[in-house]
C-alpha cells in the first residue's frame, strides 16, 4: 500500500492551488456578496487546462488521472465552493458521463470541445418535483423520426445559463413497467430552439456560483446526441453521479481543510484570558475533531479514485466518501464559526461563507440521508451492484495521453 | 536563440526565519521555486516563444534542488541540469557564481542567461552580476521589460526598473539579465509541462564534470540575528461619539509624534 503523492500529483496540487489563491481568493467575498460569478473564472480554468483534466488527450483533455481530479477539487473548494461546483458539473456529471457511455463519435464531437473548456458543460436531472426521487421526473422525450422532441422543466441545475451542453435525464418510455426503466439520457445543446434558462437567486450558500433552470418546449434533440441505449437513462445517471459524488467528496475535504486552517490561525492570533486561545482545551477539543475529519474525508476520497483509477467499481465507497465529507465540512465550519466568536458570525472573516457553502452539499448529489440508506442496504446486502454495459474506463497512462 | 534561467530552491515565503545559535533555520518549512526565479523563467520563456529555441533550468544545490527545476520544467523549459557537489556546501555568492559560469560555458553557445532579482534566503542579489562578471558579458540587472532581441546583430534592449523611473539600456549577446517583478506575473505550469517534469531525467553536474576546483568562498556570515521584538502597546479610545473618538485618536496621534 502506497499512500505517497507521485510528483506529478503534488504538481497539479500546487498549480491549482497557485490558482485558487492567487486569483480567486481576493475577490471571493466581493462576488459571493453580489450574487454573481466571477466573470473570469471559466474562461481561467478552462485555459489552464483543469476543466479537462482526467479527461484523455485525445478527447481534448490533459491527460491526468482521477487522482488529480479529485486533489484539484480539493484545492478549489478550499478557496470556494464555487469553483468545485464547476468540476462537479462540467466534469464530473457531464464529461465523465460522455467518456463512459459516450461512442466514440460522440467523444470526438461532443466531449472534446468540452475537455478543452471550448463548450461549458452542466447535468440536467433534478427537476421542480423530482429530486430523490429519480423515476419520477417529468421531462418527456418523444421520438419522431431522427430527432426526440425533449418539453419539461430542470431545476438546480448548476451553470444553467453558463453552459452550452446539458446532460439531461428525459421519460422516453412512459409505459416501462419498472419507471426507471423508462428514462433515457441526450447530451442536449443549450443553443437549441424552445431551451431558455435562468438564475436563482436568494440562495443560502455557494453564491458566487450560478445555479439555475433549464426549460425546454418541444426542442429538437438529434437522435446521434442521445447518449447510450433507450432506457439507460437513470443507469446513466448514477454512474454520472458516482462521478460528481467523488468531486463533491474531495471539494469538501478541501473546505474542511480551509475551515481547519481559519482556526488554526485565529486560535493563535486571538487572545482571551491572558493567553492565545489555542491553549484552551475546548478550542483544542474542536480542532482535534477538524484534523480527524480532514484525515478521515481525504484517505475515503482517495480511496475512491484509487479504484477509479483502477476500474473498480466504486459506488459504496464514493458514496461513503460524499457523505462523510459533506456532513463533517457543515460540522468543521459550525466550530470554525465558534472558535472565531463574534467575528466568525460576520462575513469579515471566510467561515461564516464555508458554513453556508457546506450546507448545499448536504443536499445535492444525493442527500445525506440517501447515503445512509446505500450504505446500509449494502451491509445488510440489501443492494449489489450489477455490472454497467458501459464502466468509466480504467486510467491508463499510455492511452491518455 | 539558447537561453539558461539559474533558479534556486528557497523555504516558502511564509516561513518564519528563525536564529538558534547564530545559525539560521526555517523550521520545518516546505522548499520552494524561489519566486523571483519565476519571474527569470517567464522572462526566459517569453524569449523562446519569440524567438525560437531552448531554455535550459539550471540550478545549484543539494538532490532537493531538484523539485525547483521541476517547477521549471512544468513551466515550460526544455531542460535542466542540477549542480551539485559536497564541496559547494555553503558556497558564497561568488563561488556559486563560478560553478554557474562553468555550467553555461558546458552549455556552450549560450545567448541569453535570466536570473531572478534575488533569492529570498540569502538577499545578496548579486550571483547575476557575478556570473555574468566570470563569464565576461554584460549584466543587465533589474529588467523589467526586454524591448528588442536580435540574434542577427545580437544586440538586447531592455529596460530596467530603478527608483526614480525606468531606464533604456542596450548591450551585446551573450548577455545575463536579472529581471524585476514588473516584468509581469510568471505563468503556471501547464498540464502538460507537469507531465514532462515528473518524467523528467535531470542530470546532476559535480565539480569534475564543470572541470573546476572546489571554489573559495570569501564571505562568511559570523553574526545572524533576528531583529529585536517589537514592543507593541493596545489601547481602546472610548467615546461616546464618532467625533469625540475620532478626536481623540487625533490628538493622541498628534501627542505620539506620528503625525
Amino acid at each position: 500500500m502506497d499512500f505517497e503523492l507521485t510528483d506529478e500529483h503534488r504538481m497539479v496540487q500546487h498549480m491549482v492551488r497557485e490558482f485558487a489563491q492567487r486569483e480567486v481568493a481576493p475577490v471571493i467575498k466581493e462576488y459571493d456578496r453580489k450574487q454573481e460569478m466571477a466573470p473570469f473564472v471559466l474562461d481561467r480554468m478552462a485555459e489552464l487546462g483543469i476543466l479537462g483534466i482526467c479527461l484523455p488527450v485525445r478527447y481534448g483533455g490533459q491527460g491526468m488521472d482521477y487522482i488529480a481530479l479529485g486533489l484539484a477539487c480539493e484545492e478549489l473548494e478550499a478557496v470556494d465552493t464555487t469553483l468545485r461546483v464547476v468540476m462537479s458539473v462540467h466534469v464530473g456529471l457531464n464529461s465523465l458521463g460522455l467518456l463512459q457511455w459516450g461512442t466514440e463519435e460522440q467523444k470526438q464531437r461532443l466531449l472534446a470541445p468540452q475537455a478543452r473548456g471550448d463548450k461549458i458543460a452542466c447535468f440536467g436531472l433534478t427537476e421542480p418535483g423530482a429530486g430523490s426521487d429519480v423515476a419520477a421526473l417529468q421531462s418527456r422525450a418523444v421520438r419522431q423520426g431522427d430527432i426526440y422532441v425533449l418539453n419539461g422543466e430542470k431545476m438546480w441545475i448548476s451553470l444553467a445559463s453558463k453552459a452550452h451542453h446539458a446532460l439531461v435525464v428525459a421519460r422516453t418510455d412512459p409505459d416501462a413497467p419498472d419507471p426507471h426503466d423508462g428514462l433515457s439520457a441526450f447530451l442536449v445543446e443549450l443553443d437549441t430552439p424552445g431551451v431558455t434558462t435562468g438564475d436563482i437567486h436568494g440562495k443560502l450558500g455557494v453564491r458566487a456560483g450560478s445555479t439555475g433552470w433549464i426549460a425546454f418546449q418541444d426542442t429538437p434533440v438529434p437522435l446521434e446526441n442521445r447518449i447510450g441505449e433507450e432506457g439507460e437513462g437513470f443507469k446513466i445517471a448514477m454512474s454520472c453521479l458516482d462521478n460528481g459524488r467523488y468531486t463533491v467528496a474531495a471539494g469538501a475535504t478541501g473546505l474542511i481543510r480551509a475551515c481547519l486552517e481559519a482556526s488554526l490561525r485565529y486560535a493563535k492570533d486571538r487572545h482571551a484570558f491572558g493567553r492565545e486561545i489555542g491553549k484552551f482545551q475546548l478550542i483544542q477539543q474542536k480542532i482535534a475533531y477538524m484534523v480527524q475529519s480532514y484525515d478521515a474525508a481525504r484517505l475515503l476520497y482517495l480511496r475512491a479514485g484509487w479504484m477509479k483509477n483502477r476500474g473498480l467499481r466504486n459506488t459504496r465507497e464514493t458514496s461513503l466518501a460524499k457523505w462523510f465529507a459533506t456532513d463533517a465540512s457543515f460540522e468543521a465550519a459550525s466550530q470554525a464559526i465558534q472558535i472565531h466568536g463574534a467575528y466568525g458570525y460576520s462575513d469579515e472573516y471566510d467561515v461564516e461563507r464555508y458554513l453556508r457553502n457546506a450546507k448545499g452539499a448536504i443536499i445535492y448529489e444525493g442527500t445525506s440521508e440517501i447515503h445512509q440508506l446505500m450504505q446500509a442496504a449494502y451491509a445488510l446486502e440489501y443492494r449489489r451492484d450489477a455490472p454497467l454495459r458501459c464502466e468509466l474506463p480504467p486510467y491508463d497512462a499510455a492511452t491518455w495521453q | 536563440m539558447k537561453i539558461v534561467v539559474c533558479v534556486k530552491q528557497v523555504p516558502d515565503s511564509a516561513a518564519k526565519m528563525t536564529v538558534e545559535n547564530g545559525q539560521v533555520s526555517w523550521g520545518e518549512a516546505p522548499l520552494v521555486i524561489n519566486p523571483w526565479d519565476e519571474y527569470a523563467v517567464e522572462a526566459a520563456l517569453v524569449q523562446k516563444e519569440a524567438h525560437g529555441g531552448d531554455v535550459i533550468a539550471v540550478s545549484l544545490g543539494g538532490e532537493s534542488a531538484k523539485e525547483a527545476l521541476k517547477h521549471a520544467l512544468a513551466m515550460g523549459c526544455s531542460e535542466a541540469v542540477l549542480i551539485s557537489d559536497p564541496a559547494l556546501a555553503g558556497a558564497d555568492s561568488q563561488a556559486v557564481a563560478k560553478a554557474l559560469a562553468a555550467a553555461i560555458r558546458k552549455i556552450g553557445d549560450v545567448d541569453l542567461v535570466t536570473f531572478g532579482r534575488q533569492a529570498i534566503d540569502g538577499d545578496m542579489g548579486v550571483t547575476a552580476a557575478q556570473t555574468a562578471r566570470i563569464l565576461g558579458w554584460p549584466a543587465l540587472t533589474l529588467v523589467s521589460r526586454i524591448s528588442q532581441l536580435d540574434s542577427s546583430s545580437r544586440t538586447i534592449q531592455v529596460e530596467r526598473s530603478v527608483e526614480d523611473g525606468r531606464q533604456v539600456v542596450q548591450g551585446k549577446l551573450p548577455a545575463v539579465i536579472s529581471v524585476v517583478k514588473d516584468f509581469g506575473e510568471p505563468r503556471y505550469p501547464s498540464f502538460m509541462g507537469i507531465r514532462k517534469a515528473s518524467r523528467a531525467n535531470i542530470p546532476t553536474w559535480g565539480l569534475g564534470d564543470l572541470g573546476l576546483a572546489a571554489p573559495v568562498s570569501v564571505v562568511s556570515w559570523p553574526k545572524v540575528e533576528n531583529p529585536p521584538a517589537r514592543e507593541i502597546k493596545t489601547e481602546i479610545i472610548a467615546g461616546s461619539s464618532a467625533q469625540e473618538i475620532a478626536e481623540q485618536l487625533a490628538d493622541k496621534l498628534l501627542a505620539e509624534k506620528v503625525l
